[in-house]
């Protein structure tokens, strides 16, 4: 099940650069909350605060207080710990290209050590079903290379891949940008199913995108948190000038 | 937009023939480029298979060098050598360079060691084999007071070690680094990144690389000249001298004997053959079970 997150002043730099100033906000468990935003708003550096993948680059640093659930990710965790419970995926497809469909499904767990055959066999497959997937693969599940399969069954495997260490929330930073309007309608229903038992935080250029599958939305603008509230407010009756230019397609 | 200039039918069909033609000129001067290179390979193949298979029977697999003036005799103990010596030089300097490439990669991008690092092996590279025959005659042999099969061993891994190191990198450079990081976001440790992910994507690359350094330092003669010094007899004792191929090569080449020659030309094929088989060896192996990403 998914935990809420917490998030007080966070404030994050690349190098010298301010990317994030004090954002603040409250996202709800087992929900599915969308960012919006004009590029380079802050928003995708935003997501990657949430499991510390901001610091993976070395001139990157953030100060903040990230709550999830009853921990304080940036004291109480590694970011390795963290990673375990946040699943992410990417704008584009990033499937383990010399691994098969099972072995991308089953990395997470193996390459942490876990080994026990039987049991990864029903992650994978649960995992699959989970992310709509199972049906189109299930015959080279060992024979095809995750990086042979269409971009839209790639973005699902990720997706399968992200279920299948049994996080508690999910970022998705731009998952359908990529992909073509059907393959995008499938990766909105999967969210659409999956938000009842994760914590799911979309990033998306989409506006219809985050009306369809977000009961919460953020508006970010030059590296700060503009307005939050629910879509339907976000949508018909923003509270911000700002929000009403930028999703009347002002500006951006 | 400003609408395309109108031309006449004729300008047009004369720039589509130029294009063509171009496109076809193109075409003829890669191929061209492409037999020039392979002339010269096929020549020195095919003359070594002229001057040498004659001379290659069982006994040269088999025996040792005879005395001078005794006809017969084999390169069975340079051959053995040779092998001794390529085998710990790549035990050596593999792991060495894999090592220094991953870390030039993955740990020290942008950093002021791994631009010295990277720098150094750049100029190891350019460094003439002699020299580095030289530096393991200083670092080993003499302090050990004899020449040895481990020294020339050495010798070979220290040329091995920027070329491997140098491949890895750029191998590892072409990871995509979303790759990396759907790694990272799964809670994948870095070092289990690196290893499962980095270097397994990589894999074909860095094992060119290290065939290339291989097959560089199996032809070597210079840096075994004061190392492993060579050997008329049977040794397998890596801390004596031991024959190795090249040197024998060299040796019987230099000679005034024609039977010396022709075991020479004979030793040269096999040296050629030897280290083709060796590379594609490796890459049936390394081939195997690896899936193909794309489409």
């Amino acid at each position: 099940m998914g935990v809420d997150i917490r998030v007080e002043n966070l404030n994050a730099w690349y190098g010298p650069v301010h990317t994030l100033h004090d954002v603040s906000l409250r996202i709800p468990a087992n929900h599915a909350t969308a960012l919006i935003g004009p590029s380079g708003c802050g928003k995708s550096t935003f997501v990657r605060c949430l499991n510390r993948m901001h610091e993976t680059n070395p001139a990157a640093r953030a100060e903040g207080v990230v709550r999830m659930g009853d921990i304080d990710i940036y004291k109480d965790a590694t970011p390795v710990e963290i990673r375990r419970r946040v699943g992410m995926v990417f704008q584009r497809p990033n499937p383990f290209p010399t691994m098969s469909i099972y072995d991308n499904v089953a990395s997470g767990l193996k390459l942490n050590g876990f080994r026990k055959k039987r049991v990864l066999d029903e992650v994978v497959e649960r995992s699959l079903k989970q992310a709509a997937l199972w049906d189109e693969v299930k015959d080279d599940l060992k024979k095809k290379s995750g990086a042979s399969i269409s971009g839209g069954q790639q973005q699902r495997l990720c997706i399968a891949r992200a279920l299948a260490v049994d996080p508690e929330v999910l970022l998705m930073d731009e998952p359908a940008s990529a992909l073509d309007p059907v393959s995008t309608a499938k990766i909105e229903d999967l969210i659409f199913k999956l938000k009842s038992q994760y914590t799911i935080v979309i990033v998306t250029h989409n506006m219809q995108q985050a009306a369809r599958v977000a009961e919460k939305t953020g508006f970010f603008l030059n590296g700060r948190m503009v307005e939050f509230d629910s879509t339907h407010k976000i949508f018909t009756n923003p509270s911000d000038k700002r929000t009403e230019d930028y999703i009347t397609g002002r500006f951006g | 937009m400003s609408a395309l200039p109108v031309r006449s039918r004729a300008v047009a069909t004369l720039i589509t023939l130029r294009r063509s033609v171009t496109n076809q000129l193109v075409t003829v001067v890669a191929i061209i480029s492409t037999l020039l290179v392979l002339v010269p390979l096929v020549a020195i193949l095919g003359y070594l298979i002229y001057k040498g298979a004659s001379s290659l029977n069982l006994a040269f697999f088999t025996h040792v060098p005879m005395p001078v003036g005794e006809p017969g005799g084999g390169m069975a103990n340079a051959i053995a050598g040779s092998a001794a010596i390529l085998g710990l030089a790549s035990l050596l300097g593999i792991p060495f360079g894999i090592g220094a490439g991953v870390y030039l990669a993955e740990y020290a991008r942008g950093t002021w060691l791994g631009a010295a690092v990277r720098f150094t092996a750049d100029v190891l590279n350019g460094v003439p084999s002699i020299v580095m025959g030289l530096a393991a005659y200083a670092l080993i042999v003499a302090p050990q007071k004899h020449f040895s099969g481990f020294a020339g061993g050495v010798a070979l891994a220290i040329m091995m070690v920027p070329t491997v190191a140098r491949t890895t990198e750029e191998m590892l450079a072409t990871v995509p680094n979303p790759v990396r990081e759907a790694a990272l976001g799964l809670g994948i440790p870095k070092w289990r990144t690196v290893l499962s992910v980095s270097l397994r994507t990589a894999s074909p690359g860095i094992i060119t690389g290290c065939m290339l350094a291989f097959a560089r330092v199996a032809g070597e003669t210079a840096p075994l000249l004061f190392t492993a010094f060579g050997n008329q007899f049977w040794s397998f004792n890596l801390s004596q001298p031991i024959a190795a191929l090249p040197l024998q090569i060299y040796v019987y080449a230099l000679s005034p004997y024609d039977e010396w020659h022709r075991l020479a030309w004979a030793g040269a094929l096999v040296l050629i053959v030897m280290i083709m088989a060796s590379v594609t060896l490796v890459r049936i192996f390394a081939n195997r079970g690896v899936l193909k990403g794309g489409h």
